[in-house]
């Protein structure tokens, strides 16, 4: 009963402050907003026994990302945007096709059935070996390729940046 | 979890944060007298004897001080900036292991949960600069949070060299680890690019750029007064224990003392707080000593020299790890 309660809770919280971020005249607020939803999300994650997740949603996405919307936002000048209407005149619309996608969801996700055995990553298992090790281990050896294509990507995107950033010099 | 087991983590809680905001109000007494002695000066002399009362007087000032509230302030941000600095701080705290049976929390990520609360704690800076509607705070934020989280980055890489060693990111863990030597000895750059990084990270001099007096009047906190500028100090303060403690733990043995003779009769705590004791000294030590670097300086210290040094420390660990 209390972990259904608390997931309540959680569940709430993630969809209310959704809304208001996107409902915020002031880009700030939104961002902050954003901030408590990561936070519930983290929250989420140590509920699947999924720590070394939740640590990393919160030190990658509030610690850098919206740190970095902040400033963005910060350094632009949204003036504008604060005394414009909020929705574009399509907002029905918009609703409409998110609630077709959310019945949708349901149908997809009432048709989930749980495989009889588990992998051999059930609960108990991470749990003897530490979550961290066990993340490492599997990224390190079955996923590889992935991981290294991920950093690759990653790489290319910094120079990327660098190269935008650099000036010429004659 | 039983009730009783609840209760006693709470008492556990009261009575940490307890210790830690008298050791705040006595470590900005004791901060005082040092770079006093140190200036051939004689700091704080007339609250009580040789000024014992001092942080007390401190802090029954700001608590009645008036609560002035910049007239187009963003009022809930404005209020709710020290708040997280304080929690973000004071939270950091469950996770430190005193000696070798008490931490209030024995995580698995103990490190990563520091290194989670310290970028949160980032919110509160870049937050008061921008709610207090004025030109210095918000330079002044803009520049702390640029300093914060580019000295984040270097404070986790030199970790990293640490978990490496201990084979896990916990923290008591860690501390058992060094029962034959501690790390400083095996990871002395990484302790070096920690203990600099930690002093950015906290805004101390020669790196406490956010709140240069000279440039920018206070930084980010230029518009507090009263008990929320006082948060904001406290949040420092806690932060500076806070360091000071993973730096015990993670290099210098934590609890662990030579183990011969009379030594090996002395409580953990004791060798625990002697750590501690000498960390803050010492950022008050650089204080008194060194003057204040440029903004430019600053950041081309922590981009070109800590992450090259910390990354080059990883690799080099990891070789000597491998053979």
């Amino acid at each position: 009963m209390l972990p259904k309660l608390f997931f309540a809770y959680f569940a709430v919280v993630i969809v209310g402050t959704s809304i208001l971020v996107i409902t915020r005249k002031n880009p700030i607020h939104s961002v902050l907003w954003m901030l408590v939803l990561f936070v519930h999300i983290a929250a989420l994650y140590l509920f699947l026994n999924a720590e070394f997740l939740a640590a990393i949603q919160i030190i990658i996405y509030a610690g850098a990302i919206l740190v970095l919307f902040l400033f963005v936002i910060m350094l632009l000048n949204l003036k504008r945007e604060e005394m414009e209407k909020r929705f574009q005149k399509q907002w029905p619309l918009g609703v409409f096709a998110g609630m077709v996608f959310i019945v949708f969801l349901v149908l997809i996700l009432s048709q989930i059935v749980v495989f009889p055995q588990l992998g051999p990553y059930s609960i108990q298992a991470i749990q003897s070996e530490g979550n961290l090790m066990t993340v490492g281990k599997v990224l390190y050896t079955e996923y590889l390729l992935p991981f290294e294509i991920t950093s690759v990507i990653l790489l290319v995107a910094i120079i990327g940046a660098v190269v935008l950033a650099k000036r010429k010099v004659n | 979890m039983t009730i009783l087991e609840i209760g006693i983590t709470f008492i556990k809680v009261f009575i940490l944060v307890t210790i830690v905001l008298l050791h705040v109000a006595y470590a900005t007494y004791c901060e005082r007298k040092v770079i006093g002695h140190m200036q051939a000066r004689l700091g704080p002399m007339h609250v009580g004897p040789h000024g014992l009362l001092q942080p007390i007087a401190d802090f029954v000032k700001l608590f009645f001080k008036e609560d002035i509230i910049p007239s187009n302030a963003d009022k809930p941000v404005f209020f709710i900036a020290p708040v997280i600095g304080v929690i973000a701080a004071l939270s950091s705290l469950a996770v430190i292991p005193l000696w070798e049976t008490f931490s209030i929390a024995n995580l698995n990520i103990g490190i990563l949960y520091i290194l989670a609360l310290s970028s949160l704690g980032a919110y509160s800076i870049i937050l008061a600069g921008w709610a207090s509607n004025s030109k210095y705070a918000f330079l002044g934020g803009l520049r702390a949070s640029a300093q914060v989280i580019s000295y984040e980055i270097a404070i986790g890489l030199s970790l990293v060299g640490v978990m490496m060693l201990a084979g896990s990111a916990n923290l008591v863990d860690i501390v058992n680890a060094q029962s034959m030597y501690p790390f400083i000895l095996v990871q002395p750059i990484a302790f070096f690019v920690f203990i600099m990084s930690a002093i950015a990270e906290t805004n101390r001099a020669p790196f406490d750029l956010p709140e240069a007096e000279s440039e920018l009047v206070a930084g980010y906190f230029t518009e507090y007064s009263g008990m929320r500028f006082g948060l904001f100090f406290m949040a420092e303060y806690v932060a500076m224990f806070i360091m000071s403690a993973i730096a015990t733990i993670c290099f210098l043995g934590g609890w662990k003392g030579p183990d011969f003779w009379v030594f090996s009769y002395v409580p953990q705590i004791v060798w625990f707080l002697i750590k501690v004791y000498a960390l803050i000294f010492f950022y008050f030590w650089i204080r008194a000593t060194l003057p204040r670097y440029r903004y430019d300086q600053l950041m081309g210290l922590g981009w070109k020299l800590f992450i090259p040094l910390a990354l080059a420390n990883i690799v080099i660990t990891g070789l000597v790890k491998l053979f």
